[in-house]
């Protein structure tokens, strides 16, 4: 058994119970986490792409910034047990995005430039749950936070929402991203503490 | 480049866990591009949800670590071979 | 070569902060009374390896970190730690921390950023900021084996007050020891010395000519050790093999970004 080292102790949330899932702690920062160095994709070589709908359809930058966009202020909380309250963001829906799709998938891979991946129920993309996020506090995205944009799905653990998004596989199953093959949880709600398969 | 990454000397206590042995000085090569490095000098990330090992020359992914419920996850499929004096491993062909 | 085996897994040990004594507004360094410290046997350490501490919080919770060692294979184990401003681990230990406390080490770890008087020279260290802490044990353990292999220490900080074993690096200065800073934030009065990022320029300037003949064997020529944050390594590294450092003859040690 390991000694305890006196006043030792991870750092604590400070909000409503209401506002941070079970053993998260609230920070102020944003921390940089990434499993590979950055990307900078030129924006006229930038496209997100939907595949595996009856026709794969995909959107160059400019057709991109062209689509109604929203902001929105949401919590997100990462696996590694930070949460961050009342971040600002602008980005495109994917109630918007997969609208322009005829499909009957009811599962998405979202794939990253640099190779990430990510597996995601096509109901928690739909219904306003879902963005591809472009700004990020007032400004545009910045690299080491996944700029030019990524996916941002914040009622599930950040992980699923993978940065530097170039587009989404439609898929009959449920198939493991990059971290969800290694045993990370393959839904995710921070709700219900689902960080490992089988939690 | 980011200015996150770190390189393998920082996982040298991982690497004695996982290998039992001291690895930092063993010989990686790229399964992708064929890159020869020690492991103290390749590319290494540490997001929190786990370790991720990268070839300093193509990026391409060389080692895994993910620890959860007390067992470490370890996957080598990006290393066509690791070797040193103590240990070595060498890919299968299918 | 001595010591490069490690058979069986290490294993962590308890320790007990023996002193604490601040280096820099930021800087610490503890001293650890850990019976059984490998590294008091001359054999068992090399110099540049690092610990793994961990810390063990009431409610069970644990945090490990690699720390460089600070101290010379022969002396008592100590570590140097900079205070990162969000960090979790570095407060409490540069801050909190007092003597009495317990922590955890594993180690001595590490095979390759290590230096022996048998590896050649002359010798490059270049430090950014509290990359600084695994060459001074370098330098302390050449001192105490008698070394005479010439070495140069180009250190960059942000500011005078910030230069970690200040007294340390100026009473080394005669034994064979140059130490060249580069202050790149502020400096004081009448500074003279550089006072800007390690760039090619300085490096021409300030490191050991590399070997002249390609023809030499590998380990002719002076030998460098690049450590601190990634950014610094990367491109001081990338600056001496631009000098003609074989890319074998320039080891790396990269901490991480830093906060400012």
């Amino acid at each position: 058994m390991s000694p305890i080292s006196r006043g030792f102790h991870r750092k604590r949330a400070d909000a409503p119970a209401d506002r941070v899932p079970p053993g998260q702690y609230v920070t102020t920062d944003f921390p940089v986490l990434s499993a590979g160095p950055t990307p900078h994709t030129a924006l006229d070589r930038w496209s997100f792409s939907i595949t595996g709908g009856r026709e794969t359809k995909s959107w160059t930058w400019e057709e991109f910034r062209a689509l109604p966009t929203e902001t929105l202020t949401t919590d997100i909380h990462c696996v590694t047990r930070w949460s961050k309250l009342d971040t600002r963001w602008e980005g495109v829906s994917l109630d918007v995005l997969l609208a322009a799709v005829s499909y009957d998938a009811r599962y998405a891979l979202a794939f990253s430039d640099g190779g990430y991946t990510t597996n995601v129920p096509v109901a928690d993309l739909l219904g306003g749950r879902a963005w591809v996020a472009f700004g990020y506090g007032g400004a545009p995205l910045g690299a080491e936070h996944g700029g030019p944009a990524r996916l941002l799905v914040p009622h599930l653990y950040f992980w699923k929402s993978a940065k530097w998004v170039r587009g989404l596989r439609l898929r009959a199953t449920d198939e493991p991203g990059f971290w969800e093959n290694y045993g990370y949880h393959m839904y995710g709600d921070p709700w219900r503490e689902q960080r490992y398969a089988g939690d | 480049m980011s200015d996150a990454a770190l390189d393998g000397n920082a996982i040298g206590g991982l690497l004695i866990e996982v290998f039992g042995a001291e690895m930092t000085t063993a010989t990686g090569t790229c399964a992708s591009c064929g890159a020869v490095r020690q492991v103290a000098e390749l590319t290494v990330y540490r997001p929190g949800l786990g370790t991720v090992v990268r070839c300093r020359s193509c990026d391409a992914v060389l080692m895994v670590f993910v620890e959860m419920r007390g067992i470490t996850c370890v996957d080598l499929t990006g290393l066509a071979s690791l070797g040193s004096r103590l240990r070595g491993y060498r890919r299968l062909r299918r | 070569m001595a010591g490069t085996a490690v058979r069986g897994r290490l294993t962590w040990q308890t320790a007990t902060v023996a002193a604490v004594m601040d280096e820099t507004p930021r800087v610490r360094t503890l001293l650890l009374e850990m019976p059984g410290w490998p590294g008091r046997s001359v054999g068992r350490q090399r110099a540049g390896q690092h610990v793994d501490i961990r810390l063990t919080a009431e409610d069970g919770y644990q945090a490990e970190r690699a720390y460089s060692i600070a101290s010379a294979p022969g002396e008592d184990l100590a570590i140097t730690v900079e205070r990162l401003d969000d960090g979790e681990v570095s407060p409490y230990l540069t801050e909190e921390v007092r003597a009495g406390d317990v922590l955890e080490v594993r180690g001595p770890i590490g095979g390759y950023f290590v230096w022996e008087n048998g590896f050649g020279g002359p010798l490059l260290l270049v430090a950014g900021g509290s990359g600084v802490v695994p060459l001074r044990s370098i330098l302390r353990h050449r001192a105490r084996t008698g070394s005479l292999v010439p070495v140069r220490l180009l250190y960059s900080s942000r500011n005078w007050a910030d230069v970690i074993y200040r007294a340390e690096l100026d009473g080394l200065v005669s034994g064979g020891v140059e130490v060249v800073y580069t202050l790149t934030g502020s400096q004081p009065p009448g500074w003279r010395g550089y006072a800007r990022r390690v760039d090619a320029r300085m490096l021409a300037e300030v490191a050991w000519p590399a070997a002249p003949s390609p023809a030499g064997s590998p380990s002719d020529g002076p030998l460098a050790y690049v450590c601190g944050p990634t950014s610094f390594v990367e491109s001081v590294a990338a600056g001496l093999v631009g000098l003609g450092y074989p890319a074998g003859r320039v080891k790396t040690e990269r901490f991480g970004a830093t906060g400012g």
